[in-house]
């Protein structure tokens, strides 16, 4: 498509006028914070940690657990010899190979006992307890981190795809973008919106960049990778921060076939990240998080229910992985939450104050402080190598 | 460049020209709209509500006792139905904004649904934001502001969404017999209730304001079964003190004490700045000067709140004019304000089959960044100008302009006669001379419906 006209005119326009705008402004390049890319895939509807990430060296898994969750037994991959991971996300097993896979198994934020997904998905992406006022859960984390990192701009941190992500609302500029956007305008009539916008700023760098990012694209922006592959673009450009969510992991009933592809969505998506990235995968740390776990004990539907505790996954050349880090509190009689659901031992938020902190140089006082109120980050998990 | 009445109200208080029916003559036929725009012929009330949440109790159970191919295809069945609401009632909201002559009513009731935002956290309770806004909101359109918020604050919608249902005394009768459950109170609808929905977060009240407020509150709450809405065995015992006021104690009416009380925070002067100023916020400009808040004020003051009086000083606003095109106009009126301009017939849309409602309505209305029903917090949707028209939700507009006339109109309109049903005298020079030179009818159509000149009102 032939953009370079449009550009070219309202990047002009720009510089003659008062508020140029920033994406259009040339001395940006050596102001973007650092060479560290965070990605965070928010997995919408709950995963189903024990699933995922199979316990099948706890005596008690089986019993809880009569058709899921398997173990290497029934097609699981083995891991550690106590953990196995789930058979849809076999594409990841080179990665933790190369020590670029971890998780992490039992987490969750500070919510508990009401279970609602709208709920959860607010205080996970806030990340806050619930003991905030309302005005302080309107914010997300990544947005909050984004207003201490000195340099950050528009470009710095995206949110992609058409979900609102709280996670990166807030005062802090930063960009969304919906890989589907197509512009299909023919070269005239880009012309003619650069003129009908040349005396609107606000349309003017709005559409100066929409047309410079989809001239940017190239990749199949309906395939089940778009959002992923995007994010990799802009990582590989002025970008240090991505946020997209998943959805599909709401698994009542038939969860054998129902977690399947949404597995493999993540799978593809991490896999298209370290393809799109390249070099730059060696400099890039993915965190996959959900709102919470899912019942321990499997009900009649064959699926599991809202629960408490569950997996945190890690990706990236930049973990060190190849291991799954923190505590497992058992499943054994006693151990559970409320004797229903995988007990949390760390709050998920402290993994995500640990990346923003080795990645970004955050301040531990403002992480605890600002970025995820109230949180207590505790030792360093050393999850970065 | 001088604008006349009729234009100037139809863009700015209604939802734009439209070939098929002359814009208002004046300032009456504004607000004739507002009665209109006060009752659905078939509302969506509790009633339907009460419906679906039987109906999902008698199947959830049902497939939890035997989980069968049928009960399981049910299941998915009134899952898809209820997941569908949202989209069906959006479909009737452009209809019914698209169709009126004047469109100021209908305006109205998205700024009062957005003023009081609720949202649903589950399928079962999407019908609720549908039945919030034709309880609360329409019926309310013409009286007093009191009446308007005593009916947003306890209508169930709000009590779920600001989580005021679980809201319990911690003294009360109900919490002391069940000290295992720690009960207690929850602020939020408190919060909100003086932040966002009266004084405003800059007036004179403190965190105690709140609490008490809270605990005055306890008391209220619904079943999903029943029409009560008062619990007294929930509610915390004594009196409770709100700037300077004290309500409730032993002896008092419980819903009668908090109908007391949202009758003083109506009255209160910080509410009357604070909804004057989003009022003019809303309909003037994003950074409205302090004399335009003022006229608005006066007019809440010296009525007390008397909402059509509050309209007549916004329909005969002398900026009215002088603010012209500050504002940008958000998705949905952009959507409306498109449906109009293109002259098609709103049943039509409304009456669209599910997939291409969702392809040429429902999803990009999602990317331009306002899923219907779903404001991301209690203070709803953004008002800036620049929080609309982004990289993103600008491109989206576009792409719409280029795809849907084409989906509803054969042959195309031609571009010169919609540019002038579309903007009548307010057309710019920039985008008149555009128009002509564009290569097909279609793009030609897209310059106009993603012109500054249409997006903003």
């Amino acid at each position: 498509m032939a953009t370079r006209r449009f550009v070219l005119k309202s990047g002009l326009a720009a510089a003659c006028s008062v508020a140029a705008h920033p994406l259009m402004s040339t001395v940006t390049f050596a102001a973007a914070p650092g060479d560290h890319r965070l990605v965070v895939i928010i997995l919408r509807g709950a995963m189903d940690g024990l699933d995922v990430l199979q316990p099948y060296g706890d005596p008690a898994l089986a019993a809880l657990r009569p058709s899921l969750s398997p173990g290497p037994d029934g097609g699981a991959l083995d891991l550690d010899g106590f953990f196995a991971l789930h058979a849809s996300l076999g594409d990841l097993m080179p990665l933790w190979a190369a020590g670029e896979l971890a998780f992490v198994p039992a987490v969750s934020t500070p919510y508990r006992d009401k279970r609602s997904h709208f709920d959860g998905q607010d205080l996970l992406e806030a990340g806050t307890g619930e003991d905030v006022p309302l005005a302080m859960q309107r914010s997300g984390w990544l947005n909050r981190a984004l207003q201490g990192m000195p340099g950050a701009r528009a470009e710095t941190a995206y949110a992609i795809g058409t979900g609102d992500m709280l996670l990166l609302s807030g005062p802090a500029p930063a960009m969304s973008w919906s890989p589907d956007a197509r512009l299909r305008l023919s070269p005239q009539a880009e012309r003619l919106l650069g003129d009908i916008y040349h005396d609107d700023p606000l349309f003017r760098n709005a559409a100066g960049s929409a047309i410079e990012i989809v001239s940017g694209g190239g990749s199949d922006a309906r395939g089940p990778t778009a959002v992923a592959d995007f994010a990799a673009s802009r990582l590989n450009g002025e970008a240090r921060i991505a946020a997209f969510s998943l959805t599909g992991w709401d698994t009542h009933a038939r969860q054998a076939q129902v977690l399947r592809p949404a597995l493999s969505r993540l799978s593809a998506s991490i896999l298209a990240l370290r393809s799109g990235l390249g070099p730059n995968w060696s400099k890039t740390t993915v965190l996959a998080m959900t709102e919470f776990g899912r019942t321990a004990r499997e009900n009649g539907s064959g699926g599991t229910d809202h629960g408490t505790g569950g997996a945190l996954l890690m990706a990236g050349g930049a973990i060190r992985g190849g291991r799954v880090i923190g505590n497992w509190p058992g499943l054994g009689e006693g151990q559970l939450y409320a004797d229903r659901d995988l007990m949390p031992v760390r709050d998920v938020r402290a993994y995500a104050a640990w990346a923003l902190a080795g990645l970004f140089g955050q301040d531990r006082g403002r992480l605890e402080a600002e970025v995820f109120p109230g949180l207590d980050m505790g030792a360093d998990p050393g999850m970065l190598s | 460049m001088a604008i006349d009445f009729p234009e100037l109200a139809a863009i700015r208080l209604g939802y734009g020209l439209s070939p098929n029916q002359p814009p208002p003559a004046d300032a009456a036929a504004v607000l004739a709209s507002v009665p209109r725009a006060q009752s659905m012929a078939m509302p969506t009330t509790m009633a339907d509500y009460r419906r679906d949440f039987e109906r999902w109790q008698v199947i959830r159970k049902a497939q939890e006792k035997a989980d069968t191919a049928p009960n399981r295809a049910a299941f998915q069945r009134i899952r898809q139905g209820m997941a569908q609401k949202p989209e069906i009632d959006l479909m009737r909201r452009i209809a019914r904004a698209a169709i009126d002559p004047a469109g100021f009513g209908e305006r109205l009731v998205q700024f009062w649904a957005d003023h009081f935002t609720v949202r649903s956290k589950n399928f079962v309770s999407h019908v609720l934001v549908s039945a919030f806004v034709d309880e609360a909101i329409r019926p309310n359109l013409s009286g007093s502001f009191a009446d308007m918020l005593k009916a947003a604050t306890t209508h169930p919608a709000m009590l779920l969404y600001l989580d005021h249902n679980g809201s319990t005394g911690p003294n009360s009768v109900f919490a002391r017999r069940r000290p295992e459950r720690r009960l207690g109170l929850n602020e939020n609808l408190a919060r909100e209730l003086v932040e966002l929905h009266t004084l405003g977060v800059g007036a004179d009240y403190s965190q105690t304001d709140v609490r008490e407020l809270a605990e005055l509150m306890t008391g209220m709450g619904f079943q999903p079964t029943g029409d009560r809405i008062y619990r007294p065995d929930r509610a915390e015992p004594g009196a409770e003190q709100l700037l300077g006021r004290s309500y409730g104690g032993r002896g008092t009416d419980g819903m009668g004490e908090i109908r007391r009380m949202l009758d003083d925070l109506a009255r209160h002067p910080a509410t009357a700045s604070h909804l004057s100023r989003k009022l003019a916020v809303h309909f003037l400009s994003d950074d409205p000067s302090p004399d335009a808040v003022a006229v608005l004020e006066t007019a809440w003051r010296d009525s007390d709140g008397n909402l059509p009086t509050i309209y007549r000083a916004l329909v005969e606003h002398p900026e009215l004019e002088a603010t012209f095109r500050q504002k940008a106009r958000q998705p949905f009126d952009f959507i409306v304000a498109a449906v109009r301009a293109l002259g098609l017939d709103p049943l039509r849309v409304q009456r669209m089959e599910q997939k291409p409602r969702r392809r040429d309505f429902v999803n990009p209305m999602r990317r331009m960044g306002q899923a219907w029903q779903q404001p991301v917090g209690p203070d709803g949707w953004a008002e800036r100008a620049d929080d609309w028209i982004s990289p993103q939700g600008l491109a989206a507009r576009i792409d719409w302009a280029l795809d849907l006339p084409g989906r509803f109109l054969d042959p195309l309109p031609d571009p010169r006669i919609l540019l002038k049903q579309a903007l009548g005298s307010t057309v710019s020079p920039a985008l008149a001379a555009a128009v002509p030179r564009a290569e097909s009818e279609a793009e030609g159509i897209a310059l106009i419906l993603a012109s500054a000149d249409f997006n903003r009102r």
